[in-house]
């Protein structure tokens, strides 16, 4: 965090001279770790065996929070008979299908509170769940359409054990599968030493409880993976278990990898989500308005996702206006169809394939900062047209003319057809607009100088392509065009053509449409109606410009206001600054302690209280509970906590959601040089592979041939540059900073390799050879796994090949392959499997020999790595 | 000649010294180490206020500074230090000598500010001593109380400012570089002409930091101390900047890290105290800092009497030789 977010780590540095004590968990020794009380090494990838240790130990030693844990997580509910575990099938969960390689997620379902049988799975789903599968989920990457929700679930109606003593009981079955997680097993599979493990244990343990609460930090490295979604998971399951969610002092938090990420999230940039995590409809399952609905938000459900309607029909109006109406559906066939993944990985395959004619990068640099440098640029070289915005000619922009592969000459520039377009762009400070940072909070930077020359804000940019593509289109009569011609387009603009981002904000907040009310401002997500009487853009920012008030440009200091400073910013939805903050109060709504007040139940007034605003219904009861069989936040109970999730519970087990379990389990990164120490089965059986002879992988452990790729590499961010440079590597005052591309090793790896402090190395994967300067440093590592000593190599991966900036270099993430991680389609990218040797890498054509040689010596071919189940009996 | 010591040595108020009719109170850093995170913003926000050029595109393979010293155009500089276990032993061992000596003895006068009651709940040290610890120091001009370099400046370029900085101007410097020896911490140097495009502000002129003076004037802090986002770089009265200093110091040695200590706090210390104070987590030497800095014109007063000592006698010894001849 001290490394990638200095600025955000102030408030760590506060936080530790007050006592808190801070604990590093990380394959290198960071910034972080310099000023952290304990820096624990552990093997890249490994994660899940180390916190599935912790859970052992919570569970084990009754160290969980239980009051809280029966009352707001699953722990007590009843999972279908069907279910079989990792432990039983030896690395897979029951409803595997080999054939398709994912998961039938039927048998994980609760087991319904109806049903006699208790063999029967409880309906999971709503109107789509006989077309549910793992494999049709992943085509379109369902994980993260559930970005703001758990995945609906019909029948609210559980099963459920609060003694926990049923075998069967969410609580037993997480018992059962972390029984084998020990300390010792963490200790050999992570490198973790006994002690390290204890005094986290300890730490972590010792403060969560009523009166204290733990939080978990990560920064995005830790969701690539090909589980990645499962190593977040395991952090929330030990959350849910110590009672750290919905506290103040608790949670989870992701620590973004650019500003507004999480903005572009919530009104994202990704294929598979419309804004506010409302589904793309995909063709075969959301055919019909009714079908898409039903799916994204059954009436029958408990909670604020049945009126999923009404933020739909809203969305649809503030883009279509006057001609979305009830009859044409609110123009829900305007919408284009998910056909399949098209992801970034799958889109740059159908670049190859000649698929994609064209490509916008918007201050992306794909050519160094995705994975498989390689087959990036390469399949830009098969585009008619590229363009790009940037603020400077990135190797995106130049690849054509001075990237590795004309070096190589796999790549010539004469045979290149693809057209590029340079468009400079605005910084943040040459225009206005918000930013939504990691807390889901809204802040509105005031545009401060003109931007120079050429360069135009993406606003400004995309209102001018809109105008002139309907321009073009202006008098068609094609059925196809009237998406375009149809869209509300009417943006006021200033006296250079950049368009009033208050405007767009305001679009996005939304309008009364009809009534008395017809053309004021919404106030709240609950304003919103499926009658096409109001719009919204986004329904979770809904009251960002509640009374005309642009709330995300409020600046009041924090020592002007209270604990939470509601009054700085926005934060989705409706300025909570906490989500699930009923859980910090006790079931009967008092809270849990004094010193962890938040939140609470004021019998008197008869309305939930505190210091931030409640995340819950305002009124009601904490000991209410609604009657059978009704739907929406008039279904929620008392002690429904988590009101997004359709039981309202925190899952320690995912009935529906996850692509690849519903308890996180360890397997081996898709390149290791370990055998996963606990099943049979060594990588994730459902992640997404690639078998092309383009993606080679190195053998793992256990195959012949592992031993040519003997190291574990990692990439990572350093705190002088910008992921992959664009912002940095231009610059000067940064530039000398971090001036080359280098590598991490340990004394003990320098001394086996002969490589030495400011010398050079060449890396070496089953993808590419690159070279960088050497650094030995005793912070990293040599592990002891499975008794066998591991070195690690540490990339920095801002540096990449081409002419235009200050500071230049061989680009890490060319080593890369591309496996993915099933739920979010994120590709691999901590840990894969190298050898290093001293010297610097040969040229020219020579490199792909070098690079060759090694893949014969290790016998790779496409299909090594890529079978999902590993050879034996499962 | 009480006057003329107070000028060249030992405690005394640089300001008034130096002619200000009542200055403001003096100003300087606290740079705490302790909670430095080196993310060399300091470097960055310094170059980008004094528009100082890049100068090196260089690895230095130094760990993670690729800085290397303070210079002509570098005004701040993080060092990264990576040490193991017997090395911080030793550093908790040499503070620990110096708690026992009573250092620092100093107490602020008016109780501790709330902030750094929050600071003595810092976590307690554990008792043993880790494997390994990576130590960033942002270091910087030390804005000595005596210094070197102004004191021979021939051009009176270098002068004393009304918050008792020293500060070059750079149309009045001549590049004569008498400062640069001067200076015992090696902070002032010239931008060589040869380093840089021709039209690249001051060449050849002497560069050091001037604690921002351009922003002092107007009531501003200073770029490096606005920038750093732990608050490991304090700004402030350097009265103020010695207690919080010397309360962190405490802390930290109540918490078993005795290695802790403090730079240039000492009134009674070859430079008369620098106007930079620092805390350090071993000896100063580790940091690239002199242990013992002597300012060189401290001397001069011995020197002139030893010189008109000696003046005399070759006078004594010269009338003498003459009326030796007359006899």
């Amino acid at each position: 965090m001290a490394e990638c977010h200095p600025v955000g780590y102030q408030w760590v540095t506060e936080a530790r001279l007050k006592g808190a004590k801070v604990i590093h968990i990380d394959p290198r020794f960071t910034r972080t770790s310099a000023t952290a009380d304990r820096h624990v090494p552990i093997r890249a990838g490994s994660d899940v065996v180390f916190l599935g240790a912790l859970i052992n130990h919570i569970l084990s030693n009754e160290l969980y929070f239980r009051d809280y844990l029966v009352h707001y997580t699953n722990a007590a509910t009843i999972v279908s008979g069907e279910f079989r575990d990792t432990e039983d099938l030896d690395g897979l969960f029951s409803g595997y299908d080999e054939e398709l390689g994912s998961y039938d997620l039927r048998s994980w379902a609760y087991a319904s509170a109806s049903g006699d049988d208790d063999s029967t799975p409880g309906t999971i789903g709503g109107p789509a769940a006989s077309r549910e599968h793992g494999h049709a989920e992943s085509q379109h990457s369902s994980g993260q359409q559930h970005g703001a929700s758990g995945a609906p679930l019909e029948h609210a109606e559980v099963r459920r054990d609060e003694t926990l003593q049923d075998p069967r009981t969410v609580f037993q079955i997480l018992k059962r599968h972390y029984a084998r997680y020990t300390p010792e097993m963490a200790a050999q599979a992570c490198g973790v030493s006994l002690e390290d493990f204890d005094y986290v244990a300890r730490a972590v343990t010792e403060n969560s409880g009523r009166e204290r609460t733990t939080a978990w930090v990560y920064a995005v490295g830790w969701t690539q993976h090909t589980l990645g979604a499962q190593f977040i998971r395991t952090a929330a399951i030990i959350q849910l278990l110590l009672g750290n969610m919905g506290r103040p002092g608790g949670g989870i938090m992701a620590l973004r990898g650019h500003a507004s990420i999480q903005g572009s999230t919530d009104i994202p940039t990704l294929y598979n989500i419309l804004p506010g995590y409302l589904a793309m409809p995909m063709a075969g399952n959301h055919d019909t308005w009714e079908d898409y609905i039903g799916a994204i938000g059954s009436k029958a459900q408990k909670g604020y996702w049945a009126n999923a309607d009404t933020y739909a029909v809203s969305l649809l109006k503030s883009w279509w206006g006057e001609h979305a109406t009830a009859e044409n559906n609110w123009c829900y066939d305007y919408l284009p169809r998910l056909t399949g993944p098209h992801g970034t990985y799958q889109t740059v395959m159908a670049m190859l394939d000649d698929e994609v004619e064209g490509y916008f990068l918007l201050g992306q640099n794909p050519a160094v900062g995705s994975a498989h440098g390689k087959l990036q640029r390469e399949g830009m070289a098969h585009l008619k047209w590229l363009v790009v915005r940037d603020f400077a000619m990135i190797e995106s922009a130049t690849f054509w003319r001075d990237g590795p592969e004309i070096a190589t000459g796999e790549l010539k520039t004469e045979d290149i057809q693809t057209e590029v377009f340079f468009m400079p762009a605005a910084s943040h400070v040459e225009k206005s607009g918000s930013f939504t940072q990691t807390q889901r909070m809204l802040q509105w930077h005031h545009k401060a100088v003109d931007p120079p020359g050429d360069a135009r804000s993406e606003l400004q940019f995309f209102h001018d392509l809109g105008k002139r593509l309907r321009a073009r289109l202006a008098g068609s009569t094609d059925e196809r065009d009237r998406p375009l011609l149809d869209l509300t387009w009417d943006y006021p603009v200033d006296e250079n053509g950049e368009p009033d981002a208050e405007a767009v904000l305001r679009e996005i907040n939304g309008y009364h449409l009809g009534g008395d009310k017809a053309g004021q401002l919404l106030s709240t997500f609950n304003d919103m109606k499926a009658d096409g009487s109001t719009s919204g853009g986004c329904w979770i920012y809904t009251g960002v410009f509640a009374d005309g008030v642009n709330q995300a440009a409020r600046r009041k200091p924090g020592r002007e206001q209270g604990l939470t400073a509601l009054e700085w910013g926005w934060a989705w939805p409706a300025n909570r600054r906490i989500l699930y903050n009923r859980a910090s109060a006790d079931p009967d709504g008092n809270p849990w302690s004094e010193r962890k007040k938040y939140v609470w139940w004021d019998a008197d007034q008869g309305r939930w209280t505190g210091v931030d605003v409640p995340d819950f219904p305002p009124t009601l009861d904490p000991h209410h509970h609604p009657d059978k069989g009704v739907g929406g936040p008039a279904g929620l109970a008392g002690d429904d906590a988590f009101i997004m999730q359709s039981d309202g519970k925190g899952w320690l087990f995912t009935p529906k959601g996850m692509l690849d379990g519903p308890m996180p389990t360890h397997y081996e990164p898709q390149e290791s040089p370990v055998r996963n120490p606990l099943y049979a089965q060594q990588a994730n059986p459902a992640r997404k592979v690639f078998p092309r002879k383009d993606n080679l992988w190195a053998p793992s452990a256990g195959q012949p041939g592992s031993d040519v790729y003997p190291y574990v590499f990692t990439t990572y961010r350093l705190t002088e540059h910008h992921t992959a440079g664009g912002m940095s590597r231009w610059l000067p005052y940064l530039s000398e900073l971090q001036p080359e591309f280098f590598c991490e090793v340990s004394p003990e790896l320098a001394e086996e390799k002969g490589l030495t402090n400011g010398g050079w190395a060449t890396i070496v994967s089953a993808r590419t050879a690159i070279e960088a300067r050497v650094l030995v440093t005793e912070r990293l590592t040599p592990l002891t796994i499975n008794g066998h000593t591991i070195h690690q190599v540490g990339l920095p991966y801002h540096w990449g090949v081409g002419s235009d900036a200050l500071v230049t270099g061989d680009a890490a993430n060319d080593l890369l392959g591309i496996a993915l991680d099933p739920n979010v389609q994120i590709q691999e990218s901590k840990a894969g499997s190298c050898d290093i040797i001293a010297g610097r890498r040969p040229r020219g054509e020579a490199l792909l020999r070098l690079v060759h040689e090694y893949q014969s010596r290790s016998g790779t071919t496409p299909t090594t790595g890529n079978e999902l189940l590993t050879e034996g009996d499962h | 000649m009480g006057y003329w010591t107070n000028q060249l040595s030992g405690p005394t108020n640089p300001t008034t010294d130096s002619g200000w009719d009542d200055p403001p109170a003096r100003k300087g850093f606290f740079t705490d180490t302790s909670i430095c995170i080196g993310c060399k913003a300091c470097e960055v926000a310094c170059k980008e206020w004094n528009a100082i050029p890049e100068d090196g595109l260089d690895l230095l393979g130094s760990s993670y500074d690729n800085t290397g010293s303070l210079g002509a155009s570098t005004l701040r500089q993080v060092a990264f230090i990576e040490q193991s276990g017997d090395r911080i032993a030793q550093a908790r061992e040499s503070g620990g000598r110096l708690v026992d000596l009573g250092m620092p003895a100093m107490r602020p006068a008016d109780g501790p500010s709330p902030e750094l009651v929050g600071q003595a709940a810092t976590a307690v040290a554990e008792g043993e001593v880790p494997d390994f610890r990576w130590l960033m120091s942002s270091d910087v001009c030390k804005h000595c109380t005596h210094a070197g370099c102004l004191d021979v400046c021939p051009t009176g370029a270098l002068f004393r400012t009304e918050f008792g900085t020293v500060v070059v101007q750079p149309d009045v410097c001549n590049g004569c570089g008498y400062c640069v020896p001067a200076c015992p911490f090696g902070v002032i140097e010239r931008r060589e002409q040869d380093h840089f495009e021709a039209g690249t502000p001051n060449l050849g002129v002497a560069q050091k930091c001037t604690l921002c003076y351009d922003r002092l004037t107007d009531d501003q802090t200073p770029a490096c101390a606005q920038a750093c986002p732990t608050t490991s770089i304090k700004f402030g009265d350097l009265d103020d900047m010695v207690a919080s200093a010397e309360e962190r110091v405490e802390t930290l040695h109540a918490n078993g890290y005795t290695e802790a200590r403090l730079y240039g706090t000492d009134r009674h210390d070859g430079v008369g105290g620098t106007g930079s104070v620092f805390l350090l987590l071993d000896e100063p030497e580790v940091y690239g800092l002199p242990p013992d800095p002597q300012v060189p014109t401290a001397e001069l007063p011995a020197m002139f009497r030893q010189a008109g000592l000696a003046a005399v006698a070759m006078l004594v010894m010269a009338v003498g030789a003459f009326a030796g001849r007359r006899r």
